[in-house]
């Protein structure tokens, strides 16, 4: 994919007249061309993500399966992990966009570390993420002391909490993501919007978001995926309570506790909702056409 | 045009440094004139245009339009490009890929401040100029080359600039759309009231479109002036090979021109001191024997190569002097010219021009 | 999810280790009662309930001093979840459950070997910040408004007993938080997010240094007996019933009244 062609458009030189809006070719089924070697590792990598759950769909309770789903808190588990999960993803990309285009555009000293120190939460595990959260914005932590003194606001165990542990460990998704769309797109674009009049923040805005726009969104899908799983860091700082906090994979967690059957039908709930949103997303929108 | 009476709307010296190239050339263009400047690849001249629109900042030097200074490194002054009156077509056009061809061209008011329906009015107007009104709502993959090209000049345009600057503005044509769109933007150029800069590597392009040619070879201007005062007088190797003349340069005295080697050129001008001497290919006979008669300067030449050259073949001469020479094909059969034949080349004083370095 | 299956798995690759390590020494066929056994060697897996951290770590050390050639590792986290574990078949020798429900879930899926017995009793106290700021007294005083309670999940067995002190008292109360097992509860404590919470005597005291525990006389009502039992499966059953019985030893005994547990 070559955004450099965008502006040119030298295939069509040879007859210089008014061009029909182009048809796409249909799409050929290229299967004798894909060479072997590379074929048969991907096979085995499919079959490693999906065995598990082939698994679960086999273990299901499918005769029991009716009454379960209308078990109480399921519904609002799963209303609330895709509440939450939602929000933090727009929180991710109102903060991380800006912050992936000041790492991709502007050369500043530390460039380096700090991308570094973006993919932090990448690496630590999940419940330590939880514990920093409380330490920072815990009712005795660094900023959260501060918060509940002068507006009485706490984090931990509320909604907003949640939102905050997920957006924290989906984050770096966005950011890296992001910020690698913006290092391969065609900076002079923006050098002829200069040109036109554009300043940094119109030429950000009309021209180089549009350009991106495809990696932005499937930054933002990894980013949804990673929130609406996350566990260890949203037990830890925000707790589990039903209806404020129990997101679904703490539902299934505590569900393993009593029986097997129940954290199966959860994780299959919440596997047939994020596939279903996951496989409606059109591949046109979050790859370069 | 009378480009001294009044200040030049570009008035620039353009000094730019870049790892071990140094630029420094000096540009000076009136309201509605057109500048081609003309160089072979790594002379320096996308440099140029990019530190005109201020893509790039000068190293030393200055940037003046319309009489006031934008790139001035020995104050410390340096506008950015939104904010200079330019205009620029880029050789590969950079049309905004997710807008329509209405609103590329309306993307510049819109910046200047115009609202949404005076900006796409403006736009409009621009691409019915450029008998582009029914494609205004396609997007530019959906555009021929040429179609492209137009679009992305009433984009420079659409912004009325003080300067425009135009990087080889037809090179990414094929011939047959080049003719087309040379004779089109040559309207538009004229048209044009403020200073207009054409950057190109095709003398066609220069010749057609510019008021005035600007040579660079190396990062320095090597000549300067009208079309048909480079076109006679050729000053570089570059030039001479663009406008198709042999050009040797030497110690004139009187009609005789002595190049380095002892050569003697006798010409039908009279010079002193250092001197070019040139004559067209056009003008050079080959015989298979020392000829007799009037032609003043004769040598013995080898055939180095052979080429076709419109109708005619060009044949390169090595020898004392190297040199091309334009016969018609039957002649050539007569001669039976190969690669290493030996033939005598003669060339008439009266088809020579001497004149001083 | 990501705590008890990360620690399945390292009592796992550790007792399979072990297993491959000392292959063929360490078990003979005749079953140990005696405290200490000059004959016992060899790796013990031991599924505790988080609740018994401190004192099995202890009591472990010990254990590896009297049988020198034994080495004891410990999983630790909420009864239910080990019981879960061991039913999918995860590697263990010795089961030590912190209620007779999440025993049963064990012993009814067959994996027991032989009976399980009741080692020690657990009861409730509340714990709070060292200090008691808020003056707390009894499980009325946690309904009060603007107090933030955590308790354990219901699933656990330190939830399903604070259920039943909490009727037994008549007291509703909405905690911020359910946790998953006993010490995340005691935790939430300690970092000083919740003004209080209801655990075990016995991991109030483990967290002296931060936490007090305030008695309160409905505890009695939710005892909470803990029960032991070799596993079925056990790779190492010779050293797994020794552990057994170093536990319910007088030493095993001392050790877990110490940190707060009763005798049953």
């Amino acid at each position: 994919m070559s955004t450099h062609d965008r502006g040119s458009t030298r295939e069509n030189d040879v007859l210089d007249v008014a061009q029909p809006a182009p048809v796409p070719p249909p799409r050929r089924w290229v299967g004798r061309r894909v060479p072997v070697a590379l074929l048969i590792p991907a096979a085995l990598g499919l079959a490693f993500l999906v065995l598990p759950m082939a698994g679960l769909l086999i273990r299901a309770p499918w005769s029991t399966l009716p009454q379960r789903l209308a078990a109480p808190g399921v519904l609002t588990a799963l209303r609330l992990s895709l509440l939450t999960a939602t929000v933090a993803t727009i929180v991710c990309v109102v903060l991380g966009v800006p912050l992936a285009w000041v790492l991709a555009r502007v050369d500043f000293p530390g460039r380096r570390v700090v991308r570094a120190l973006v993919t932090v939460p990448l690496v630590l595990p999940p419940v330590v993420g939880g514990v920093a959260l409380l330490l920072v914005f815990g009712r005795r932590g660094l900023v959260g002391r501060w918060l509940d003194e002068t507006f009485g606001i706490t984090l931990p165990f509320t909604t907003t909490g949640v939102v905050i542990a997920e957006a924290f460990v989906a984050m770096p998704f966005l950011v890296i993501a992001v910020e690698g769309a913006l290092r391969g797109a065609d900076e002079r674009y923006e050098e002829a919007a200069a040109t036109l009049g554009a300043g940094r923040w119109t030429t950000f805005r009309r021209v180089t978001l549009p350009l991106v726009a495809p990696g932005v969104a499937a930054g933002a899908v990894l980013c949804w995926a990673r929130a609406l799983g996350e566990f260890g860091a949203t037990i830890t700082f925000a707790g589990n309570f039903p209806g404020r906090t129990q997101t679904m994979p703490l539902a299934v967690y505590l569900a393993l506790e009593k029986d097997l059957d129940s954290a199966i039908v959860l994780s299959l709930i919440l596997l047939a909702v994020s596939v279903t949103i996951l496989a409606s997303l059109r591949d046109r929108w979050i790859n370069t056409p | 045009m009378d480009q001294h009476a009044v200040t030049p709307v570009l008035d620039a010296r353009v000094v730019v440094d870049r790892g071990g190239f140094r630029l420094d050339v000096g540009l000076r263009i009136g309201a509605g004139e057109v500048v081609a400047l003309l160089g072979p690849n790594g002379a320096g001249k996308t440099t140029a245009v990019r530190a005109l629109a201020g893509l790039i900042a000068l190293t030393d030097g200055h940037i003046a339009i319309g009489g006031r200074r934008f790139d001035d490194p020995r104050t410390v002054t340096f506008v950015p490009p939104d904010q200079r009156p330019i205009g620029v077509v880029f050789q590969d056009y950079f049309l905004f890929p997710h807008l329509t061809a209405l609103d590329n061209v309306a993307f510049g008011p819109r910046c200047h401040g115009a609202s949404r329906p005076a900006a796409h009015e403006t736009a409009a107007r621009w691409l019915a100029r450029a008998g582009m009104a029914d494609l205004a709502r396609r997007k530019p993959r959906q555009l021929s080359g040429g179609q492209a090209q137009r679009v992305a000049l009433a984009r420079a345009l659409a912004v009325d600039p003080a300067l425009l600057l135009l990087d080889e503005p037809l090179a990414a044509l094929d011939a047959r759309t080049r003719l087309d769109t040379r004779a089109q933007l040559h309207r538009h150029l004229t048209d044009h009231e403020g200073a207009t800069l054409i950057v190109t590597h095709d003398p066609l392009d220069a010749l057609v479109l510019a008021d005035r040619l600007v040579i660079i070879e190396d990062g320095r201007v090597v000549q300067e002036g009208d079309a048909a005062t480079i076109t006679a007088r050729p000053r570089t190797d570059y030039v001479a090979r663009l406008v198709g003349l042999n050009l040797y340069r030497g110690r004139g005295t009187g009609h005789t021109v002595t190049l380095a080697d002892g050569f003697v050129i006798t010409a039908a001008d009279t010079t002193d001191g250092d001197a070019f001497v040139a004559f067209s290919p056009a003008a050079v006979a080959l015989h298979l024997d020392l000829p007799s008669g009037s032609p003043r300067n004769t040598w013995p030449a080898t055939v180095a190569g052979v080429q076709r050259h419109g109708d005619n073949l060009r044949v390169q001469l090595s020898g004392p002097i190297g040199a091309a020479a334009d016969i018609t094909p039957a002649a050539a059969a007569q001669l039976r010219l190969e690669p290493g034949q030996l033939v005598w080349a003669a060339v008439k004083a009266t088809e020579t021009r001497a004149y001083p370095a | 999810m990501r705590r008890g299956w990360a620690r399945t798995a390292l009592a796992a690759l550790a007792a399979v280790t072990a297993l491959v390590g000392v292959s063929g020494c360490g078990t003979d066929g005749s079953p140990q009662t005696t405290a200490s056994s000059a004959g016992v060697t060899g790796a013990v897996t031991v599924f505790a309930a988080s609740s018994l951290t401190d004192s099995f770590t202890q009591i472990g050390k010990d254990f590896e001093v009297a049988n020198p050639g034994t080495h004891v590792t410990f999983n630790f986290a909420g009864s239910s979840a080990l019981a879960q574990q061991i039913n999918q078949g995860a590697p263990a020798d010795v089961f030590a459950s912190a209620s007779p429900a999440t025993m049963k879930q064990v012993t009814d899926a067959g994996n027991g070997d032989g009976d399980s017995m009741t080692f020690v009793k657990n009861q409730l106290v509340i714990a709070v910040p060292k200090g008691n700021p808020d003056r707390v007294v009894g499980l009325a005083d946690l309904a009060k408004p603007g107090v933030k309670v955590a308790l354990c999940a219901e699933q656990v067995p330190c939830g399903a007993a604070a259920k039943k002190a909490l009727d037994a008292a008549g007291v509703a109360l909405t905690p911020v938080t359910l946790e998953q097992d006993v010490r995340a509860a005691l935790s939430k404590v300690k970092l000083g997010e919740v003004d209080a919470a209801l655990v075990y005597r016995s991991d109030a005291r483990s967290a002296a240094a931060d936490v007090e525990g305030v008695e309160f006389p409905e505890s009695a009502q939710a005892i909470n007996d803990y029960l032991v039992i070799v596993l079925k499966e056990a790779p190492n059953k010779a050293a797994a019933q020794a552990f057994v019985a170093y536990v319910l030893s007088q030493r095993g005994r001392s050790v877990l009244t110490q940190a707060g547990f009763q005798a049953p």
